[in-house]
C-alpha cells in the first residue's frame, strides 16, 4: 500500500493552489509605491571600444530620472567569480574584472552600457533611443580554438590571451593515461560539441532595489535560488553593504534550472540605484533581454579516447574539452567543466586510468555557467557515446559492453578523486530493460519499417555527483564559499511547526515534501508544518538549491534541528510524566512512558514549552525551536540506466523520440510524485538539447538565436510520454535520510540516449558511415548525415 | 489616452490606457491582476492566455483597447467563489501538472478553450494544442495527462509509469 503521508507519500502539492488561481507572487508581482523602472541600454556589438555616451538629450526626455554608465560605478566593486581554479601548472584562473555597467569595451552582444532611470518603462525605453553611444567595432573573438591562437584579436586587453585556464586532472596520472591508451588492444576516438544552451525558464529574470534612508536599509526582490547567495556575493563584494542593512528576498521564482543561481549585474545596479536616488528601482527582463544577460550553459568541444583490454575491459579514458566561458566570469562558471565534469568521467565503469584536460576560453559571447545538471550531462553524453559507438567498431552488444564494465562494490573509489558511496547499476538496468519492453524492440522497429521509418534504440547509463557539497573539500577545489545549509524548527505554542530552510524552491515543491520529512519524525499531521523560505530576513542562513542538493543538504540540516526538538520535548514530557527522559517515547504525535499507559500529546508537550508554568526551568529553556546547520561528508551519487527509441524518416531527416523510459536510483524517496516529475522536466530539457535547442553566434559575435522564434524550446508534440521508475533504492550511507537528489538526472541521463537511438536507426537503415551527429541532431544534421 | 470599460471575470472595470498598452499590462498594471504572466515577446509562449469573449487568446497580442466592452476571464476567475478549484485546476493538482506554475496559468485558459471545443481530446490532440503554450519544468507529460484526466477520461493507464 502506498503511504498517505510522511516520507514516502505522494502527497499533493500545497502549493498548486496559489499557482493555478493566479495567486503565486512572483518578482514582476511585486510593486513598490513610488518606484522608478530602469531599462538597460545593451551592446549591440560583440566586442567594441566605448569612445563616448552622451546622455545629455536623454536625460531631459520626458520622466528620466537618471542615467547611470560606467564611470558612476567606478569604486565600486565587480561581479565576483565565487570559484577558484587552478591550472596544470599550479597557476591560478585569469580573472578579469567583470563591470556592473560596461566600462571603456563592449565584450558581447547584451553587455550593459547604460542604465537608464525613469518613471514608467516606457519612458526609460525611449530616452535610451535619445543616447548617443560612439563604439568603435572590434574583430570579435567567438570560436574557441581560433581565440587560442596566436595573434587572435583578445576579449580582455589586459589578460595575455584569451585562456582562462588550462585543467589537467589528474595530472599525475597522465603519463600512465598516455601509455595506457598506446598499448590498448582498441581505442575508440569520438569528437563531439556539447551544444551552447539558454536555460529559459518560463519566468524571465526581475529585480526590484529598494532602500530605506531612515534606517539605512537596502532590499532586493529578486528571481533568485539563493537569496543568501546574492546578499554574500552583492553585499560584501560589489556594493559594501553589511548583512544586517541588506535583505534578499526571493519569492515565488518561476524556475531556475541553474541560471538564477548566478549574481548578475541588472541586481547590484537596482539595489544601487535605489540608494542612489533613494527609491525602489525595477527592472524586468524581456524574453530577446534574457537571451542575450542570462548566462548560457554547456558549450564544450571534446576529443574523447576510450581504451579497452583484448577482452573489452575499459582500460584508460582521456579527453581533450575546450570550454566557453563567454566574455566575463559567471559566478561558478569555472567549476563547471572542472570538479563538477572531470570527477564524473568514471561514470558507471571501471576504468583504472583516467585523464581529463580542459581548456577555458573566453570570447565575445554571453557569460556560461551551469545549466541543469552543469559539467555532468558534458561528461555522460561524452563517455556514453564513445562506448557506445565503441560497442558498434567492436561489434558487440552495447547493453552487455555497459554491463560487463560495471562498478559492483562499493564504497567504489574512482580515479578521478570521487568515492561512491552506493549504487547498483546491475538492477538500474534491469529494471530499464523491463520498463523500456526492451526485448518488444526488434518487433516495433519492424513496425517501424513496415511505415517506411527507420527505428533505433538508444540506451546509456548516467551517473552524477549531487548534494553539494563537503565545504572543506569543496574549498581546497577553489569554491569561495562554504556548501552547507541550514534549518530552524520553530515550534510554536499550540504544536504547529514553522520550518525556515536555507534551500529555495522554484518548482521542486519543497513546501510539501519537506513537512513530510518533519511530520515522519514527529508523527503529526503534514498540514501542521509550515515551510518559510527565500527570504534572507526570515531565515538562518542558506547556500539556496542547485546541483540536486535540497533535501540531501538543507533536508539533513532540517533532520538535525528536528532531531534537536525531539531531545528537548521528551525532556518536557518526561518532567510532565514524571519519568526518567530514558523512557520517553514520540510516536504518533503522542510522548508515553515506557512500559506504562502513562503518555501525554504533542501540543502538551509544546504548550508547557511556552508557557513554562510546570516546567524544568533549572534545567532547560522554555520554548521550542532549534536550528541546524549541515555540512555533506560526501557528495551523493544518483544513477540509473535511460532507454529512448526513436523514429527517423528517411526521406526529411526528421527524428521523433517515440518511448522514453529512465530506470533512476535516488536512494530514499520522499515524495515519489515530485521525484518523478522532476525526472519528466528533466528528460524533456534533455530532448530540447539533443534534437531541438541550439544558441547559435554568427562569425562576428551577433546571436543569432535571440527569442523563441530561433530558439527552439521543445513543445507538448515534441516529447512522448516517459517511463519512470525510481524503486531501485540504494540509500546514501552519509546522510540522515539517505537521499541521493533527483533534480538534474533527466537532463544528464537523456541526451546520450537519444542521439545513440538516431545512430542506431541510421544503421539500421544501411547508413554505417555515421558514427556520430551533433546536437541539436535537426533533420538537416540527419538528412546531411544520411546523405554523406 | 483612452478610456476603456470591459468586464473581467464577471466585474465590470474600466480605466484609461494608452494605445500601445496591451491588455497583458493592462490586467496585470492596471488592474493587478498578475496571474496572467509574460514569458516572452514574440508571443510564442502563452503564459498571457486569457479568454476574450470565450475565445483563447494571448493577451500580449492584444492591445487593451481592442478589448474595449469584452468580456474577459482570466486565471483569478476559474475557482468558484469559495476558492473550489474548478475540473481542469483540480486535474492539474491531482496529477502534478505545475512544478514552478509560471506557465500554469495560460496552460489552465488554453486547457479549458481545448475542452469547451473538444471534450474528448486524444493525446496527440492535446499535445497540437498546446503548441503555443511553453512549459520548462515538466516535460509535458503531466499536463497532457492532466488535461485527458479533466476531460473525465480513465488516465491511468495512458501513461507509462
Ligand atoms: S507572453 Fe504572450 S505569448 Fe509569451
Ligand atoms: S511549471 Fe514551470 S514552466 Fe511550466
Amino acid at each position: 500500500m502506498p503511504k498517505d503521508s510522511g516520507i514516502g507519500a505522494s502527497s499533493k502539492r500545497r502549493e498548486d493552489v496559489r499557482f493555478l488561481t493566479g495567486t503565486g507572487q512572483y518578482t514582476d508581482d511585486i510593486n513598490i509605491h513610488g518606484q522608478a523602472h530602469v531599462y538597460f541600454l545593451r551592446s549591440d556589438v560583440a566586442h567594441g571600444k566605448i569612445n563616448s555616451i552622451d546622455t545629455s538629450a536623454a536625460s531631459a526626455m520626458p520622466g528620466v530620472v537618471r542615467i547611470f554608465t560606467g564611470a558612476d560605478f567606478e569604486g565600486v566593486g565587480g561581479l565576483p567569480c565565487g570559484w577558484q581554479v587552478t591550472d596544470r601548472f599550479g597557476e591560478v584562473m585569469k580573472e578579469p574584472a567583470h563591470p556592473v555597467l560596461a566600462q571603456g569595451k563592449v565584450r558581447h552582444v547584451g553587455d550593459p552600457i547604460c542604465a537608464v532611470v525613469a518613471e514608467t518603462l516606457e519612458q526609460a525605453r525611449d530616452a535610451a533611443e535619445a543616447i548617443e553611444l560612439d563604439i568603435t567595432e572590434l574583430p570579435a573573438v567567438v570560436d574557441m580554438k581560433k581565440a587560442l591562437q596566436a595573434g587572435s584579436a583578445k576579449v580582455h586587453d589586459d589578460l595575455a590571451d584569451n585562456l582562462c585556464y588550462d585543467w589537467g586532472f589528474v595530472e599525475e596520472n597522465k603519463a600512465a593515461v598516455d601509455e595506457a591508451i598506446k598499448n590498448a588492444a582498441h581505442v575508440t576516438t569520438l569528437e563531439l560539441v556539447n551544444n551552447r544552451l539558454v536555460a529559459n525558464p518560463m519566468e524571465p529574470r526581475v529585480a526590484v532595489g529598494d532602500y530605506n534612508r531612515a534606517n539605512d536599509e537596502s532590499t532586493l526582490y529578486t528571481t533568485s535560488q539563493n537569496p543568501h547567495v546574492i546578499r554574500l556575493l552583492m553585499g560584501a563584494f560589489v556594493l559594501g553593504i553589511p548583512e544586517h542593512k541588506l535583505r534578499v528576498v526571493a519569492p515565488d521564482v518561476g524556475g531556475g534550472f541553474g541560471t538564477k543561481i548566478f549574481h548578475y549585474a541588472e541586481e547590484a545596479f537596482c539595489t544601487f540605484a535605489a540608494r542612489q536616488i533613494n527609491r525602489a528601482v525595477k527592472w524586468t527582463a524581456s524574453r530577446s533581454e534574457a537571451f542575450m544577460s542570462d548566462a548560457h550553459g554547456r558549450d564544450h568541444v571534446t576529443k574523447i579516447e576510450l581504451a579497452l583490454d583484448a577482452d573489452n575491459n575499459f582500460t584508460a579514458v582521456r579527453t581533450e574539452t575546450y570550454a566557453n566561458m563567454g566574455a566575463y566570469l559567471s559566478t561558478f562558471a569555472p567549476s563547471v567543466p572542472t570538479w563538477l565534469h572531470g570527477t564524473l568521467m568514471a561514470g558507471n565503469y571501471r576504468t583504472p586510468l583516467i585523464y581529463v584536460n580542459v581548456k577555458a576560453v573566453f570570447t565575445n559571447t554571453v557569460p556560461v555557467d551551469a545549466y541543469r545538471g552543469a559539467g555532468r550531462p558534458e561528461a555522460t553524453f561524452q563517455l556514453e557515446r564513445v562506448i557506445d559507438k565503441a560497442a558498434r567498431e567492436l561489434g558487440v552488444d552495447p547493453i552487455a559492453l555497459r554491463r560487463q564494465n560495471f562498478i559492483t562494490q562499493f564504497p567504489y573509489a574512482t580515479p578521478v578523486a570521487v568515492e561512491y558511496d552506493t549504487g547498483d547499476y546491475e538492477a538500474t538496468m534491469a529494471k530499464l530493460e523491463e520498463i523500456a519492453d526492451l526485448s518488444g524492440f526488434e518487433a516495433r522497429r519492424k513496425a517501424s519499417e513496415a511505415k517506411g521509418k527507420l527505428r533505433g534504440l538508444g540506451v546509456n547509463c548516467y551517473i552524477e555527483a549531487c548534494g553539494i557539497a563537503p565545504s572543506n573539500l569543496v574549498g581546497q577545489l577553489g569554491a569561495r564559499a562554504g556548501l552547507y545549509d541550514a534549518a530552524t524548527v520553530r515550534v510554536n505554542a499550540t504544536g504547529s511547526i514553522s520550518v525556515m530552510v536555507g534551500a529555495h524552491s522554484h518548482g521542486q515543491g519543497h513546501e510539501t515534501a519537506f513537512p513530510q520529512v518533519v511530520a515522519e519524525m514527529l508523527g503529526i499531521d503534514e498540514s501542521m508544518i509550515d515551510i518559510v523560505h527565500g527570504d534572507s530576513s526570515k531565515i538562518p542562513f542558506g547556500m539556496g538549491t542547485y546541483g540536486s542538493r535540497s533535501i540531501a543538504v538543507c533536508g539533513s540540516a532540517m533532520v538535525r534541528a528536528t532531531e534537536k526538538i525531539i531531545n528537548k520535548a521528551k525532556k518536557i514530557a518526561s518532567h510532565l510524566l514524571e519519568a526518567s527522559e530514558a523512557d520517553i517515547e514520540l510516536k504518533n504525535g503522542q510522548f508515553s512512558v515506557k512500559g506504562t499507559d502513562k503518555s501525554c500529546a504533542w501540543g502538551d508537550v509544546t504548550l508547557a514549552a511556552y508557557v513554562p508554568h510546570n516546567y524544568p526551568l533549572e534545567d532547560i529553556e522554555p520554548g521550542l525551536e532549534e536550528t541546524a546547520f549541515y555540512d555533506p561528508a560526501n557528495f551523493t551519487y544518483p544513477s540509473g540506466a535511460y532507454a529512448c527509441e526513436v523514429e527517423v524518416d528517411p526521406e526529411t531527416g526528421k527524428v521523433t523520440v517515440e518511448r522514453f523510459s529512465a530506470a533512476d536510483d535516488f536512494g530514499n524517496v520522499i515524495n515519489p510524485m515530485i521525484v518523478t516529475g522532476q525526472v519528466h522536466g528533466g528528460i524533456g530539457q534533455g530532448i530540447g538539447q539533443a534534437l531541438l535547442e541550439n544558441c547559435a553566434y554568427d562569425e562576428n559575435g551577433q546571436l543569432l538565436s535571440a527569442s523563441y522564434m530561433d530558439y527552439a524550446m521543445p513543445r507538448a508534440s515534441d516529447v512522448p510520454f516517459y517511463a519512470v521508475d525510481h524503486s531501485c533504492q540504494t540509500p546514501c550511507t552519509h546522510n540522515p535520510l539517505g537521499v541521493k537528489g533527483c533534480g538534474e538526472a533527466g537532463a544528464i541521463g537523456s541526451p546520450p540516449a537519444v542521439v545513440n537511438a538516431v545512430i542506431d536507426a541510421l544503421h539500421s537503415g544501411g547508413h554505417t558511415n555515421v558514427t556520430h551527429i551533433d546536437m541539436p541532431v535537426s533533420p538537416s544534421r540527419v538528412w546531411a548525415a544520411m546523405n554523406s | 489616452m483612452t478610456k476603456i470599460s470591459m468586464t473581467v471575470n464577471g466585474k465590470a472595470v474600466s480605466g484609461e490606457v494608452e494605445g500601445r498598452t496591451l491588455l497583458v499590462d493592462f490586467l496585470r498594471k492596471d488592474l493587478r491582476l498578475t496571474g496572467t504572466h509574460v514569458g516572452c515577446d514574440t508571443s510564442q509562449c502563452g503564459a498571457c492566455t486569457v479568454h476574450v469573449d470565450g475565445v483563447a487568446v494571448k493577451s500580449c497580442t492584444m492591445l487593451a483597447a481592442e478589448a474595449d466592452g469584452a468580456s474577459v476571464s482570466t486565471i483569478e476567475g476559474q475557482a468558484a467563489p469559495d476558492g473550489t478549484l474548478n475540473t481542469i485546476q483540480a486535474a492539474f493538482q491531482e496529477h502534478h501538472g505545475l512544478q514552478c506554475g509560471f506557465c500554469t496559468p495560460g496552460m489552465v485558459m488554453a486547457a479549458a478553450d481545448l475542452l469547451k471545443n473538444n471534450p474528448k481530446p486524444t493525446e496527440a490532440e492535446v499535445r497540437h494544442h498546446l503548441e503555443g503554450n511553453i512549459c520548462r519544468c515538466t516535460g509535458y507529460h503531466n499536463i497532457v495527462k492532466a488535461i485527458m484526466a479533466a476531460s473525465g477520461q480513465d488516465v491511468s493507464q495512458l501513461a507509462a509509469e
